[in-house]
């Protein structure tokens, strides 16, 4: 695994929000082909730390590489091309929200000039991965918090990017749904290379699709290396998360 | 004092840099594809058509009451016969253009607020950037330019229906000779009094657009935060209307 080269990386990220320090100097290496699962309590800056990975967020110190590429040194017209490379979904959807879901998962479709046919069947390939055929015509603000973020990751994986974040993709959902899902990731994986960053708070989702798990607290990485590592990680308050347990060094 | 001056001061300067900024990239992804023809016929019909009533029935008003004011005070001089003249160069220098364009700034430039605010808390913008969609380009290059086209339009529109309701006021409520004033009504309009309208009011366009996004592409806060940006993007489009009107006559005379 570790042979293989390094997709994202960061280095010495440090992040605040009005005195509020989230990342405080963060060290990770994203391998190309790898599925990297984050995790780390609520709170603890695991969306923030995905979105410095795609120049959402620019950090306050420290440096984020994609490809060999530093974003800082990217303008804003750079970035939009060389984000074409990514895949995203976000914790609540973000869908749009004056298209129908079929529009949403047709959105960067069109924009990368798809011809029509293609772009209907790869829609309706999309919608049926996440179980959600049938809602095509339906307005976001007519579904339900679980069908939103499966119209969201539905719409991230419809070019197929290289790079793929998720930011919990499978919570709030059903446990059939949640393993339809876990399954798409370990598929995208398998079948087309991608790297595949998801956070994640459910350790059964995390076992399925992790090649490595990385853990976030107080603003580092405290602990990553593969399942068996993490399960086997003398660390007490990785234990204590993984087990999910209210008492330990994480609830001091 | 300089503790409660200053960071207001600042904030004044980083509101400017973010306008020209915002203005700059309008302009840089204007020409670039893919050309979204549909989002601006989209935005030509919301800035545009819908605005269509509230325009005529401003416009329609404020020449009949120019046309009621100024007879009685031209009364004063003998002058009655120049009512036309009056309300015709009042309205299209400066009244149409004025007043279509606060009226856009109320409509328009508070739902762009509202909309790229409601955008930018539920993450829709960071979505578009991660689809590799510049907000800038998808959302502000049609509104801009829909803006900029349609206040001219509506002005056009305004003009005449303004000059229509100084000449009703005037022969039916006043009695004056309907050919005469007709005739005064063109007699001293000559094309630079209607095209430096039309200028102004593509200007204030523009300006009400990028400021009515601003404002809305900047929000934080939650719904609070979309409430504020949307009431702040009328008063600073109105206030941005005002003061550049001011410098613009002054260019354009
Ligand atoms: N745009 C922002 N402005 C200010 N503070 C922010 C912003 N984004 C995140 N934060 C703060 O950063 C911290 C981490 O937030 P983040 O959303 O990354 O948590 P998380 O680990 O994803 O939690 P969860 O598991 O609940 O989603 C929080 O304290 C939050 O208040
Ligand atoms: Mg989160």
């Amino acid at each position: 695994m570790t042979a293989k080269p390094v997709q994202i990386r960061l280095r010495g990220v440090a992040k605040s929000f009005g005195g509020k320090r989230v990342l405080a100097g963060l060290d990770l290496d994203v391998h190309e082909g790898e599925s990297l699962v984050v995790i780390g309590g609520s709170g603890t800056g695991k969306s923030v730390l995905l979105k410095h990975m795609i120049g959402l967020l620019a950090p306050d110190a420290g440096t984020v590489e994609v490809d060999g590429v530093r974003l800082a040194d990217l303008d804003y017209r750079e970035i939009t091309i060389f984000r074409r490379r990514f895949g995203m979904a976000f914790q609540e959807g973000a869908l749009f929200d004056s298209m129908t879901v079929w529009e949403n998962v047709a959105f960067p479709l069109r924009r990368a000039g798809w011809p029509r046919e293609r772009i209907a069947a790869r829609v309706a390939e999309c919608l049926e991965l996440v179980h959600l055929e049938g809602a095509e015509k339906k307005l976001p603000a007519q579904l339900s918090g679980g069908m939103r973020r499966r119209a969201g990751f539905a719409r991230a994986i419809a070019l197929t990017p290289k790079i793929l974040l998720f930011d919990e993709p499978t919570t709030g959902l059903d446990p059939v749904i949640k393993a339809v899902i876990d399954g798409v990731i370990v598929d995208l994986r398998r079948s087309l290379g991608s790297t595949t960053v998801t956070i994640s708070h459910d350790m059964k989702s995390t076992f399925r699709i992790a090649d490595r798990i990385g853990m976030l607290h107080e603003g580092r990485i405290i602990a990553i290396g593969t399942p068996e590592e993490i399960r086997a990680c003398p660390d007490g308050r990785v234990q204590q998360f993984i087990e999910g347990r209210a008492d330990g060094p994480l609830s001091d | 004092m300089s503790g409660w001056l200053r960071p207001r001061i600042e904030a004044f300067f980083v509101e400017v840099g973010r306008f020209f900024v915002l203005l700059w990239r309008v302009f840089a992804w204007t020409p670039r594809p893919p050309y979204d023809f549909r989002q601006l016929g989209t935005q030509m019909v919301r800035i545009g058509v819908d605005s269509v009533p509230v325009v005529l029935l401003t416009a329609l008003f404020t020449g009949g009451v120019m046309a009621l004011q100024t007879f009685a005070t031209l009364k004063r001089f003998n002058a009655e016969g120049y009512v036309g003249s009056l309300v015709a160069i009042s309205m299209v220098r400066e009244l149409a253009p004025v007043l279509s364009a606060l009226i856009l700034a109320g409509r328009c430039g508070s739902a762009m607020g509202a909309e790229l605010g409601t955008m930018r808390v539920t993450e829709q913008i960071d979505a578009l950037e991660v689809l590799a969609t510049d907000p800038v380009h998808y959302l502000m290059v049609p509104r801009a330019w829909a803006a900029t086209l349609m206040l001219p339009a509506l002005v056009i529109l305004a003009n005449g229906i303004g000059i229509a309701g100084g000449y009703v006021v005037s022969v039916g409520l006043f009695g004056a000779n309907p050919v005469t004033y007709m005739a005064n009504t063109f007699q001293f309009m000559d094309w630079n009094d209607v095209s430096s309208g039309l200028v102004k009011s593509a200007v204030f366009g523009l300006l009400i657009a990028i400021v009515g996004c601003q404002k809305g592409f900047y929000t934080t806060g939650g719904a609070e935060g979309v409430g504020r940006s949307t009431t702040r993007a009328v008063v600073l489009a109105s206030i941005t209307i005002l003061v550049s009107d001011f410098f613009l006559t002054k260019l354009l005379y």
